[in-house]
């Protein structure tokens, strides 16, 4: 006797989101929601410098030499108008710190991008080739992880320099973007590659095989959705170090160009001015850093804390 | 009758989540008297480890016991602060696992981990403690003893390990080993081995075991009673050639029919339709109801208690009813 | 145990091979080797007499051979900046590094390595989740900005220490040293502290995270349930486990705080092989790239030759399978 089950509807994405475990957890966690809310103000800030910014720091038809180094608005001498303060050239601090985070988080989302795409794409390669193409990619894997990531993007960088002297501006982005980028692909090859080898030796890839369908399009199908959960913590946790990256290599002079002031920048030029007193120039930029990669990696703490089946 | 060795009371155990509070173990009693065997059998999941962990006192939080006790000797073990525990487990009742490998810490040599659990307990020097732990070693059939007191674990086979494991629960002589699952993990060839001198060793040590396990070949090998546990309760418990032979709970009557046997008729083995439920979906009234053969109206509404049947005890409404038809 | 080595050697070589090809693709290619030899001085009959020298022309193994050769004699010409040779000044910046990088370890160590313990122990404690946030903190603070906050705290605000440079120091044999004299010390404090923040909260996480798995293994409950001592539980049993990982990390984090230094020694203008790294990118000077490159190549894969071997002395099971797996 068998009983005719009416047809459910299952439950759309949205719902199965709201009720689902990640949600619940992000929920419960006061540090999670506070770092998501801080991170989507720094964005907002970024993405919207233009308009939010109450001052161009760039323009210099605005920049006024007589406002050079005032300090912030709550401290004797300084000004309203310029609530953090200006530096040496007259520009206000906080627009520059607007204009700053915006460079500092395109360096740092474009160089995850990139690094995901290089790394999930030389895994699912190591993976599905097998054979001497997973064991040459393996070995560099070897090698560039025993190398501190910073030695590698000032390699990448110096080359960079030194191949194109007088390179235009979007150039040096880019060099600087693939240097970064360069320092975080290992950990995403190694992660699709292990789930691609589990999934390469399943069943139905062979029948795939058989029946003359293209196993990299079934492998695209069913590795990629594995994957996804592990790449995007990793991702969050690059995050962070992607953007500390840019601060260091344009604080050591060797990272965006002087034209574009990412907050690095902002700081190393601050920090010729703190022996006179000028604290500010350099303690704003520095708290704006800070602020983003905390907040980004107590998001990735979090998210990572969730994902953990075994944490449950 | 003399004083139990074991004795647990009523005991609850409870798993507080998100989406409300579980209840793995539900109104649990039992006891083991000295030197005895007792198995504890049921399906994955019934809840008979988390009865080992609860009276060894390592219940995993968020489990706790929320009602209950558990006497040893007449004394409440459940209640007690952390370092008076800790001084019972390993001297009065000690623990067999379920995967020998893992068991034993890789790094440390086999002697040494004996040494420091006769140390911990007994008043013995190195030299002593030494002895004590190559003569538990040859006791557990282990060939060159003395040799292989300085070799790691990874150096023994799957079966030595578990001999490695049985002379450490037995190194500070307790009165009653809680073995869970003791040859799950080991070869078929060597289970009946580990068995036999699981039994053996008990016996000479004046050990009572409790022996948990879903495999009813080793109940019926070693054990004086069995307790059938299903859903966090126990449906039936009796003496082992009882309970396999004359069961009453229909349970534990399709227990014993879905084990093949080589000899007897060649009849179809039973299969008992459904599930075990899930801790957050145990039915009302009595758990097994809507897998019962059986099952009538007062199954549905009533949970029933252990109560004397034929030969053994069963919660089961049907002996009741039996009961009062004579 | 003979074959292990010998593969970890010849792995060795390998990446030493590897890294001195880029170096020489540096040298060759990027501007000219000429120059990157002679410095920008030279005359054009010196050039000439050289691009003669070095048989320019020769095939492309024979002018690599030519290159290993010259490293491992430790001669990479001129420094294209300074003029003077490469090999004098990285061999005068060395010992800078090396005494900052190891006394960043040092504090990263002792301090880490028990916090990891003690937040492992005490979890959900207040004074756990204290550490917790800083290290959290620590690990998100890029160093460089540390360097300041420090320098603006104490060199600045309390003018306690001073900000930059080595101090006075001491020289012994080739070696110059800031260890022995207080004005040495000083000066060595907050770029060391800066230094070690970083790998300080990294080996807290990683000691602490460890410590978690190890204390939820069988074993620690087997030996909880033979009734043994908190005491022997977490300190004989769990910390022994959990240390044998970490010391293959913290070994290789040696290599990474050299590296880091780089950043560390700008900051405070610490006269190391980390300046002279930043200050060769700066200005493209290739032969003091290349050298530095092949430097701390050499030292990393010592250190990490070292670290195999000390992993295979501590962990017993190693001994037998490695080298049974030894393909």
């Amino acid at each position: 006797m068998s009983t005719v089950l009416a047809p459910v509807k299952a439950p759309s994405r949205w719902a199965r989101l709201a009720d689902s475990d990640l949600w619940y957890s992000f929920r419960h966690s006061p540090t999670a929601i506070v770092a998501a809310l801080i991170a989507l103000l720094c964005v907002v800030c970024a993405v919207f410098a233009h308009w939010i910014a109450p001052h161009n720091p760039f323009d210099l038809a605005t920049l006024d030499l007589l406002d050079a180094r005032l300090p912030p608005a709550w401290v004797e001498g300084g000004s309203s108008k310029y609530l953090l303060g200006t530096d040496d050239q007259g520009r206000d601090i906080l627009s520059a710190l607007m204009y700053g985070s915006r460079i500092s988080l395109f360096v740092g989302l474009a160089s995850v991008a990139l690094s995901m795409l290089i790394g999930v794409g030389l895994g699912l390669l190591s993976g599905f080739a097998g054979g001497s193409v997973d064991a040459f990619i393996m070995r560099v894997c070897d090698v560039m992880l025993s190398f501190p990531s910073i030695l590698v993007a000032l390699l990448i960088d110096g080359l960079g320099r030194a191949l194109f002297p007088n390179a235009h501006e979007s150039l040096a982005f880019s060099v600087l973007v693939f240097a970064i980028a360069l320092t975080g692909w290992v950990q995403y090859a190694r992660t699709v590659r292990g789930s691609t080898m589990v999934e390469r030796n399943k069943e139905y890839v062979q029948a795939a095989r058989v029946i003359g369908v293209a196993p990299l399009r079934v492998m695209f199908r069913h590795v990629l959705p594995n994957v996804l959960g592990p790449v995007l913590v990793l991702a969050t946790i690059q995050i962070a170090g992607a953007i500390i990256t840019e601060a260091t290599l344009s604080f050591l002079g060797v990272g965006v160009p002087p034209t574009s002031p990412s907050l690095g920048t902002l700081i190393r030029i601050g920090q010729d001015f703190l022996f006179s007193g000028e604290w500010w120039i350099t303690v704003f930029p520095g708290l704006m850093l800070v602020l983003i990669a905390l907040s980004v990696n107590l998001l990735g703490d979090w998210l990572r804390d969730a994902l953990n089946p075994r944490l449950r | 009758m003399a004083q139990p060795l074991l004795e647990v009371r009523h005991l609850r155990v409870e798993f507080p989540t998100r989406r409300g509070t579980l209840v793995a173990l539900d109104d649990i009693s039992f006891t083991i008297a000295p030197g005895e065997i007792l198995g504890v059998v049921g399906e994955s999941g019934a809840g008979k480890s988390l009865t080992g962990a609860s009276i060894i006192g390592l219940l995993e939080p968020p489990g706790r016991i929320a009602a209950g006790e558990i006497l040893l000797e007449g004394e409440r073990i459940d209640n007690l602060p952390p370092e008076r525990m800790r001084s019972v487990r390993g001297r009065r009742i000690g623990a067999i696992f379920q995967d020998p490998l893992t068991s034993l810490n890789p790094l440390y040599t086999v002697g040494r981990q004996l040494v420091e659990t006769i140390q911990t307990h007994l008043p013995v020097d190195a030299q002593q403690a030494r002895a004590r732990a190559i003569a538990l070693l040859k006791e557990t059939g282990i060939p060159a003893a003395e040799q292989r007191f300085d070799h790691h674990p990874h150096q023994f086979s799957g079966g030595m390990r578990q001999r490695v494991v049985i002379a450490l629960a037995l190194a500070a002589e307790p009165q009653l080993i809680v073995a869970d699952e003791p040859t799950t993990a080991l070869d078929v060839s060597i289970q009946a081995q580990i068995i036999a001198l699981l039994k053996r060793l008990t016996r000479q040590h004046g050990a009572a075991v409790m022996l948990v396990t879903h495999d009813m070949g080793v109940i019926a090998e070693a054990c004086d009673r069995v307790a059938v546990m299903y859903a966090g309760r126990i449906v039936e418990v009796g003496p082992v050639q009882e309970v396999i032979h004359h069961p009453s709970h229909p349970y534990t009557v399709g227990l014993m029919g879905s084990i093949p046997s080589m000899d007897g008729a060649h009849e179809r083995l039973l299969q008992i339709d459904g599930v075990m439920p899930r801790l957050n979906a145990i039915p009302n009234g009595c758990a097994f109801h809507p897998r019962c053969p059986r099952a009538f109206d007062r199954c549905r509404r009533e949970r029933p208690d252990l109560m004397p049947a034929a030969a053994t005890q069963a919660a089961c409404w049907l002996v009741a009813a039996e009961r009062e038809a004579r | 145990m003979l074959a292990f080595v010998l593969r970890r050697l010849i792995q060795a070589v390998v990446v030493m091979l590897t890294v001195a090809f880029i170096a020489f693709m540096l040298f060759q290619y990027v501007g000219d080797p000429v120059t990157n030899l002679l410095g920008q001085d030279a005359t054009v009959e010196q050039r000439e007499q050289l691009r003669i020298d070095l048989g320019l022309d020769a095939p492309f193994p024979v002018q690599f051979a030519r290159f290993v050769g010259n490293a491992l004699r430790g001669e990479f010409g001129l420094s294209l900046r300074q003029g003077r040779k490469v090999s004098t000044l990285v061999v005068e910046r060395f010992p800078a590094t090396i005494e900052l990088a190891l006394s960043a370890a040092v504090i990263a160590l002792l301090l880490g390595v028990p916090l990891g313990v003690y937040t492992a122990l005490r979890r959900g404690s207040v004074g756990s989740q204290v550490w917790m946030t800083l290290s959290l903190v620590g690990v998100s603070l890029p160093t460089f900005l540390i360097g300041i906050l420090l320098i603006l705290l104490f060199a600045v605000i309390f003018k306690w220490l001073p900000s930059f440079g080595r101090g006075d120091v001491v020289s012994i044999g080739g070696w110059t040293t800031g260890f022995l004299s207080l004005d040495g010390w000083k000066h060595l404090v907050l770029p060391a502290v800066t230094l070690s923040v970083f790998q300080l909260a990294l080996i807290l996480r990683l000691v602490r995270a460890e410590m978690l798995e190890v204390l939820r293994t069988d074993y620690i409950k087997f030996a909880r349930a033979r009734g043994l001592t908190d005491r022997a539980v977490y300190f004989g049993h769990a910390l022994k486990n959990t240390l044998v990982p970490v010391i293959t990390i913290t070994g290789l984090q040696l290599g990474q705080l050299i590296a880091f230094a780089i950043i560390t020694e700008t900051v405070f203008q610490w006269p190391g092989m980390g300046l002279l790294f930043i200050q060769a990118v700066q200005f493209a000077d290739i032969p003091v790239m290349a050298a530095y490159l092949c430097l701390i190549a050499l030292i990393f894969v010592l250190i990490n030759l070292s670290v195999d071997l000390l992993y295979f002395a501590v962990d017993p099971r190693l001994r037998i399978e490695r080298v049974a797996a030894a393909h």
